[in-house]
C-alpha cells in the first residue's frame, strides 16, 4: 500500500467524492498472484503438536452459528450448551468465541450463556439481503443490542456498493456503528456478490473507514461464500490499516468452511498475510456451524491416536 | 513405421467414493504374476486412504441401507450382469493372478458371478429368515427385524483373488452395509477390474471402496477406527488377528469369525457371512382391544 494513499484516510472520510477518489485510487488486486499465493500457502503441512495447537485455536475462534428460519428457543439453547462445553467428554476443550443468532433469539442466547464469557453475536440490518430502509435496519440493530448482543453482524447494501454509491454504504455503516454502542460491529461484505477482488478490497477499506471492528466475508446464504483468496485480500486490508493507523481490526470468514483442514489453512493465511498478532479470537473468527464438530473429531484423533467418528460428538 | 506396438503400461488407482483417486501417499507397487513376470503397477494405499474410504462409506450408508431390499437385490444382480459382459477379462486376470489353468479360471469367474446372484437373492429374504414375530406373555405385538450395522472393514483373502473377494464383499452389501475393502496384496488385479465393474454398474459411489495395499500396514488403522462397525479379518495373518480383535473391541465392533486357513470358496455359503453384519431391532407395540 503506497504511503500516499494511506495518508489520505481522513481526507477520504470528508465527503462522497473524496471517498470515491480514495477507493478508486486503491491498487488493483493481482488475481493470478493472490490465487496462487493462497493455493501455495494451503499446501503447508501442520502436524502433531502444531496441529493440536491449531485445532484448539480454531475452536476458540468459532462463532457457532445458527441462522435458519426454523430456529427455535430450544435449538438456540442446545447450541449454547455446545458452545460452553464443545466436547463433554473432554472438559479441557476450549470454549468457542461466540454464538451467532437472529436478533429475536439474542435474549435466549444471552440467558443461556450468562457468566461464561462467550459472546453473543446477532445478525442485523435486514440480514441476509440488506434490502430495507435505514430506519428498519437501525431498529433491527437496536433490537439486537437491547437484548444484550455483544457483537452485531451487519450486511452492507450490495446494490448501492455495486452501483457506485459508496457514500450511502459509508453512511449506513456509521449509523449502525452508532446504534451498536459498545457492541462490536462486524461488517459483512458478501464477497460472493461483489464479483471481483478489486471490489472486495474497496469494500474492505470502505468498511474499515466507516468504523467496522471486523470485516466478514459472507452471510453464508450466497455461493461462493468464504474462499481463501478473498480472505487473503481482506487480511491485507486489515494489515495495511494497522500500518497506517496503528489500530487492530479483525477478519471473519464465514460460510463453506466445514473441515478442520480448511480451518488450519485459514490460520496459516492469517499468520502469513496479516501476522501473528491476528491469531486470536479477538481479531480472527470463523463463522461456522458444522466446522466445530470436525475440529472436535480431529482433536480426538490427535489425542486418542486413532480415527474418531461422528457418533462421538453431539449433533448440531 | 514399425509394426510392433508399444503396450500401454498401466498404473491402477484406488476406488474410493465412486472415484478412482491415486493414493494420498503417492505410492505404488509392481504386481507380478505367479511366475514373477510384471503385470502392472497398483496404488499402495496408506492410512489416510483408509480414513478417506471410511468417510466415503459412512456418507453412502444412509442411502444404501435405506434403499429397499428389493432394490438392493436388483443392484447386486446388475453387478453380476456387468461382470458377465467382462467375463473374458476376469478369466485372464484370474489366470495371471493365481497361475491357474484356463478351465479352472473359468470355473472361478463363473462361481464369482453366481455368488453375486446368490446374495442378490438374499436381500429381501433376510428379514423373513432372521427376523421374527416374538411370542410374548403380555398384550404386546413384539417383532424383531435385522438391520445393517454400518460401515464394514473387510480384508479380502490373499489367495483367492476374485471368488474369495466377491464371497466376502457381496454379503456385506446384501445386508445393506457399506464396505471398505483391502484387497489381496500380491493378487490385486481382479479386484481392480471389479472396481471398474462396480463403478459402471448401479452400485452408488462410496458403498464399496477398494484399496490395494498391505493388510498388515492398514489393519491397525481400520481396527481402531471409531467409525467402523464391523471387521472381517480374512486376509490378515492368523497370528495378527488376536491383537486386532482386541483393538476392535475398544469400539465394540462386530467381528466375523474366520478360519485360520482360507476355505475353498467354491462351496455355496449359508447365512454365516450375513449374520455378523446385522443388528436385531425389536419393537414392542401395545395391542389395543
Amino acid at each position: 500500500m503506497p504511503q500516499a494513499a494511506l495518508s489520505g484516510l481522513d481526507e477520504a472520510r470528508r465527503d462522497e467524492s473524496s471517498l470515491r477518489r480514495f477507493l478508486n485510487g486503491l491498487p488493483g488486486v493481482d488475481q493470478v498472484g493472490v490465487e496462487q499465493r493462497a493455493a501455495g500457502l494451503a499446501t503447508r503441512s501442520i502436524k502433531k503438536a502444531s496441529k493440536l495447537w491449531a485445532l484448539d485455536t480454531a475452536i476458540s475462534m468459532v462463532d457457532l452459528t445458527t441462522l435458519e428460519g426454523a430456529d427455535t428457543v430450544g435449538t438456540v439453547r442446545s447450541l449454547c450448551a455446545k458452545a460452553r462445553r464443545p466436547d463433554p467428554e473432554r472438559p479441557e476443550t476450549p470454549q468457542v468465541a461466540a454464538v451467532c443468532v437472529y436478533p429475536d433469539l439474542v435474549a435466549t442466547a444471552v440467558e443461556a450463556l450468562a457468566g461464561t464469557g462467550i459472546g453473543v453475536a446477532s445478525v442485523a440490518t435486514a440480514f441476509p439481503s440488506g434490502r430495507s430502509n435505514l430506519d428498519v435496519k437501525l431498529a433491527d440493530t437496536k433490537l439486537a443490542v437491547e437484548s444484550g448482543a455483544t457483537e452485531v453482524d451487519m450486511v452492507i447494501d450490495r446494490g448501492a456498493f455495486l452501483s457506485g454509491r459508496y457514500g450511502a454504504v459509508f453512511d449506513e455503516i456509521t449509523a449502525v456503528k452508532q446504534a451498536c454502542g459498545d457492541a462490536h460491529l462486524k461488517v459483512i461484505l458478501e464477497t460472493g456478490e461483489l464479483v471481483t477482488y478489486d471490489n472486495v478490497r474497496k469494500a474492505s477499506w470502505l468498511a474499515l473507514l466507516a468504523g467496522a471492528d471486523f470485516i466478514k466475508t459472507s452471510t453464508g446464504k450466497v455461493q461462493p461464500a468464504a474462499t481463501l483468496p478473498v480472505t487473503h485480500v481482506m487480511l491485507q486490508a486489515v494489515r495495511d490499516w494497522y500500518t497506517a493507523t496503528g489500530e487492530l481490526r479483525g477478519v471473519k470468514p464465514a460460510g463453506g468452511i466445514r473441515s478442520a483442514k480448511d480451518a488450519i489453512r485459514y490460520l496459516v493465511a492469517v499468520n502469513e498475510v496479516a501476522g501473528e498478532e491476528w491469531l486470536t479470537p479477538k481479531l480472527f473468527r470463523f463463522g461456522a456451524s458444522s466446522l466445530l464438530n470436525d475440529l472436535l473429531l480431529q482433536r480426538r484423533t490427535q489425542l486418542d491416536g486413532h480415527y474418531s467418528g461422528p457418533d462421538y460428538v453431539t449433533v448440531n | 513405421m514399425s509394426d510392433t506396438r508399444l503396450a500401454v503400461a498401466k498404473t491402477y488407482k484406488l476406488y474410493i467414493g465412486g472415484k478412482f483417486p491415486r493414493s494420498e501417499s503417492g505410492r505404488s507397487y509392481p504386481v507380478n504374476d505367479t511366475r514373477g513376470r510384471f503385470l502392472a503397477n497398483v496404488a499402495h494405499a496408506s492410512r489416510k486412504d483408509v480414513r478417506d474410504a471410511v468417510v466415503a462409506a459412512r456418507k453412502a450408508f444412509p442411502g444404501w441401507s435405506g434403499a429397499t431390499a428389493y432394490n438392493r437385490g436388483q443392484v447386486l444382480f446388475r453387478v453380476a450382469e456387468v461382470m458377465e459382459g467382462r467375463r473374458e477379462q476376469f478369466v485372464a486376470d484370474v489366470r495371471a493372478a493365481e497361475g491357474v489353468q484356463q478351465r479352472r479360471a473359468e470355473t472361478l469367474v463363473d462361481a464369482a458371478i453366481d455368488r453375486w446372484v446368490y446374495y442378490a437373492g438374499w436381500t429381501d429374504k433376510l428379514s423373513a429368515v432372521l427376523g421374527a414375530a416374538n411370542p410374548v406373555a403380555g398384550p404386546y405385538f413384539s417383532f424383531t427385524v435385522p438391520e445393517p450395522t454400518g460401515v464394514v472393514g473387510v480384508f479380502a483373502p490373499q489367495k483367492s483373488s476374485l471368488l474369495g473377494l466377491v464371497s466376502v464383499l457381496a454379503p456385506v452389501l446384501a445386508t445393506g452395509c457399506t464396505a471398505v475393502v483391502v484387497t489381496s496384496a500380491d493378487r490385486p488385479l481382479p479386484a481392480v477390474t471389479l472396481a471398474e465393474v462396480l463403478a459402471t454398474s448401479d452400485v452408488p459411489g462410496g458403498v464399496v471402496n477398494l484399496l490395494t495395499g498391505r493388510a498388515e500396514e492398514l489393519a491397525p488403522w481400520l481396527a481402531s477406527h471409531a467409525d467402523v462397525n464391523a471387521l472381517d479379518l480374512t486376509g490378515v495373518e492368523p497370528s495378527a488377528r488376536g491383537e486386532l480383535a482386541r483393538t476392535a473391541a475398544d469400539t465394540v465392533k462386530r467381528l466375523v469369525r474366520v478360519p485360520d486357513q482360507e476355505p475353498d470358496w467354491i462351496a455355496t455359503p449359508g447365512l454365516e457371512r450375513l449374520r455378523p453384519y446385522l443388528e436385531d431391532k425389536t419393537v414392542w407395540h401395545p395391542m389395543g382391544v
